[in-house]
């Protein structure tokens, strides 16, 4: 529409260059149209490997209590096929609904078309290029080894490439916003564009490139790893949250104020929570007693958050059966809680002598990424893609599928191994109980497990049943999305972000 | 909050904060420690690995054992570790100081395997039990690493390095099953864990 005004790639990057004062901020359809190619082609990536590490998912989990499950050969070896679980889900699917989230989030909240669609293709591209090569790098034994850094050295330097791409973009877009408010959608993602690029350079080099000695990799392994979902997919999950509950229900934000406050005090304590990963480690005393008082700290983000987001739902539950992105937000943003305050337990020294070491701490980290995080994407993705698309969802019983196999799915899981774990761990400090006796404790946990995870891979395949046929609808005659969209918008007098 | 230089500002100080207190202080703290002559023994500690078994700590990266197997010690008042023979003491910075990368681990679902070079010091055992865990460990949920074993047709008199299997887990009539070099690496770094050197910040 107005595709002339939009600066070219080098003016935008010129610091003499300002945006236009006569542009008016773009309409929501021009913002849509733009987002289209680039924001859903990351979204199909991402899925095509949210089914590939739902695989991976599928055989670790059985190898764990049928240990001669696929053990014939090296490169499916449960200490392969976990990591290459855990970087699909994190680095393949997670990155890409997040960023691609968050694209779409910042032409929205910036009211501008989206520029330059050419370097979110192209880092797309190479995002999966690493992701790829990172996956088969660690199947064929080139795994660094460091936890959640697994990808081999080779696939690292693509990974950034794609990921500077991203940054840039971010602040052309920031830069040649047509809406001065921030709201606070955008401090939750300008903070992340800007944490994640400096803890994955630095984790990389420190622990990758130029090691350094001994267990500072550890202090640098837990600051990375922990921020890396605290700094980056938490503050893009809670973004989403802040717009899309409000969005759906019409209605502002309960609180600016709550708003700021749960913002910075995340921003302040949670990027000094890692060492908690190394209770009873060889670490100084004073270091991990550090992570343990941010970790505590950490409820006054969590409660502010959940209290600014519950008094804005007040009154408004029965949008959750008409919308689907609401029914996948509001479980998230509850499990974010949930997660939260378990973790701040977790962390305490009595607890973690128990937990650490177990099941428990595989359960709260699916708890965080998946109940939390994942769940809160599929939200967003639901409202985001018809609107790209310009159709509606074709089943609703495919999207409640959905919803119920994943939700039922993690909760079984985290329930399953949060109980397993305790139990392991009480056994394990037992010293006149023999080990394969603890191992036994937490075989039957580990089958639910399984049988959990399968739940969630119908869901996922239910998922991405349906994104493939609201694609193919795509190609089919154009209906009007916005009398059929479940949960829709309200009219733009009400508060609500753009 | 609409002036996005503060918002950028604070951003970046938040997270400089914890890069200073959780990367940078701990690399001044501890991130030059170096070995040490004991006094006892005269050796220097840690002592370099040799290189079979060095070749055996790349496999351990490589296969994920880290994944179910710790290496670290916690002190007699916090779990089990010491009590049920996991080390004599509990496991410092010193101990780590030629492992690249760290294997500290996170998870137990194996024991963990700090000192596990004195407590089963048996090359056997551990070929055997590498080759089927079932074999040594009724019960375990550890996989086999049967391929990194070489089945092949014996002889007129079996190999001195054949597998003593018997039962179930015997090979075909004719054949034995013979530990590949990367078998006896990873053996070699396995036994080569042993960190009960008594240190000056440990007595």
């Amino acid at each position: 529409m107005k595709t002339s005004t939009a600066p070219g790639f080098l003016q935008s990057l010129s610091p003499a260059s300002r945006p236009d004062p006569a542009v008016p901020p773009a309409a929501l359809a021009e913002i849509d149209q733009s987002c289209r190619g680039p924001v859903l082609f990351m979204f199909v990536c991402g899925v095509v490997w949210l089914l590939a590490g739902t695989v991976f998912a599928l055989i670790t989990s059985w190898k764990m209590h049928d240990p001669a499950f696929l053990a014939g050969y090296g490169w499916l070896t449960f200490g392969r096929v976990r990591p290459v679980h855990l970087n699909l889900v994190v680095y393949g699917f997670a990155n890409q609904a997040a960023v691609g989230t968050a694209l779409w989030l910042m032409c929205r909240l910036c009211r501008v078309p989206l520029m330059h669609g050419w370097m979110i293709i192209v880092s797309t591209v190479f995002w999966n290029i690493g992701v790829l090569v990172g996956a088969v790098g660690i199947l064929a034994g080139d795994s660094t080894g460091i936890e959640w850094l697994e990808f081999p050295p080779y696939a690292a330097p693509i990974l950034f490439f794609s990921y500077a791409l991203i940054g840039v973009w971010t602040v052309i877009t920031f830069r040649f916003r047509r809406e001065p408010h921030l709201y606070v959608s955008q401090w939750y993602l300008l903070a992340a564009f800007l944490w994640f690029p400096w803890l994955y350079s630095a984790a990389e080099i420190l622990l990758v490139l130029e090691p350094v000695r001994g267990t500072v990799q550890a202090a640098v392994n837990w600051w990375f790893a922990h921020n890396v979902l605290g700094l980056w997919f938490t503050p893009i999950g809670l973004a989403a949250a802040y717009y899309f509950i409000p969005k759906v229900i019409g209605r502002p934000i309960h609180s600016y104020y709550l708003s700021a406050l749960g913002f910075w005090s995340l921003a302040l304590f949670y990027n000094w929570n890692g060492m908690h990963h190394l209770v009873g480690g060889p670490m100084p005393a004073w270091l991990v007693s550090v992570s343990i008082v941010a970790s505590v700290m950490m409820l006054i983000p969590v409660v502010t958050v959940a209290i600014n987001h519950h008094l804005t739902m007040r009154g408004h539950f029965h949008h959750l059966k008409s919308s689907p992105t609401l029914l996948f937000i509001v479980f998230g943003a509850m499990n974010y809680t949930a997660t939260s305050v378990h973790g701040v337990l977790s962390a305490l020294r009595s607890v973690s002598e128990v937990t650490h070491f177990t099941h428990h701490t595989i359960g709260h980290a699916h708890h965080g990424m998946y109940a939390f995080f994942t769940m809160v994407m599929f939200g967003s993705m639901y409202y985001i893609v018809p609107r790209l698309t310009q159709r509606e969802w074709p089943s609703a019983r495919l999207i409640y599928l959905h919803f119920w196999t994943c939700g039922l799915g993690i909760m079984l899981y985290v329930g399953a191994l949060t109980l397993g774990g305790v139990l392991q761990g009480f056994a394990m400090n037992d010293p006149n109980l023999a080990f394969l006796k603890v191992v036994a404790v937490t075989k039957p946990y580990l089958v639910l497990r399984s049988l959990s995870g399968m739940l969630m891979t119908v869901g996922h395949i239910a998922f991405a049943w349906s994104l493939g046929w609201i694609l193919i609808r795509q190609l089919g005659p154009y209906r009007d999305p916005s009398a059929v969209v479940l949960g829709s918008s309200k009219s733009q007098s009400t508060g609500a972000p753009a | 909050m609409n002036y996005g230089p503060l918002l950028f500002l604070g951003v970046f100080l938040t997270l400089a904060s914890s890069w200073v207190g959780l990367v940078l202080v701990p690399q001044i703290q501890f991130g030059r420690l170096e070995p040490v002559k004991i006094e006892e023994t005269g050796e220097i500690y840690p002592m370099a690995r040799s290189g079979l078994a060095e070749q055996g700590r790349e496999l351990y990266r490589a296969y994920g054992c880290v994944y179910c197997h710790s290496q670290q010690v916690r002190a007699e008042d916090f779990g089990a570790d010491i009590q049920r023979g996991w080390g004599k003491r509990r496991s410092v910075a010193r101990d780590y100081l030629r492992d690249k990368p760290v294997l500290l681990g996170t998870m137990r679902t194996g024991p963990d395997l700090t000192n596990i070079g004195m407590r089963q010091p048996s090359v056997s055992w551990h070929l055997l039990h590498l080759y089927d865990p079932q074999m040594t460990s009724a019960g375990s949920i550890m996989p086999p690493y049967a391929f990194l074993f070489d089945r092949q047709k014996q002889g007129l008199q079996k190999s001195p390095d054949a597998l003593p299997l018997s039962g179930k887990f015997s090979p075909d009539p004719g054949y034995e099953i013979i530990p590949s070099p990367e078998a006896r690496a990873l053996v070699a770094y396995l036994l080569s864990l042993k960190s009960s050197a008594s240190l000056p910040e440990v007595k």
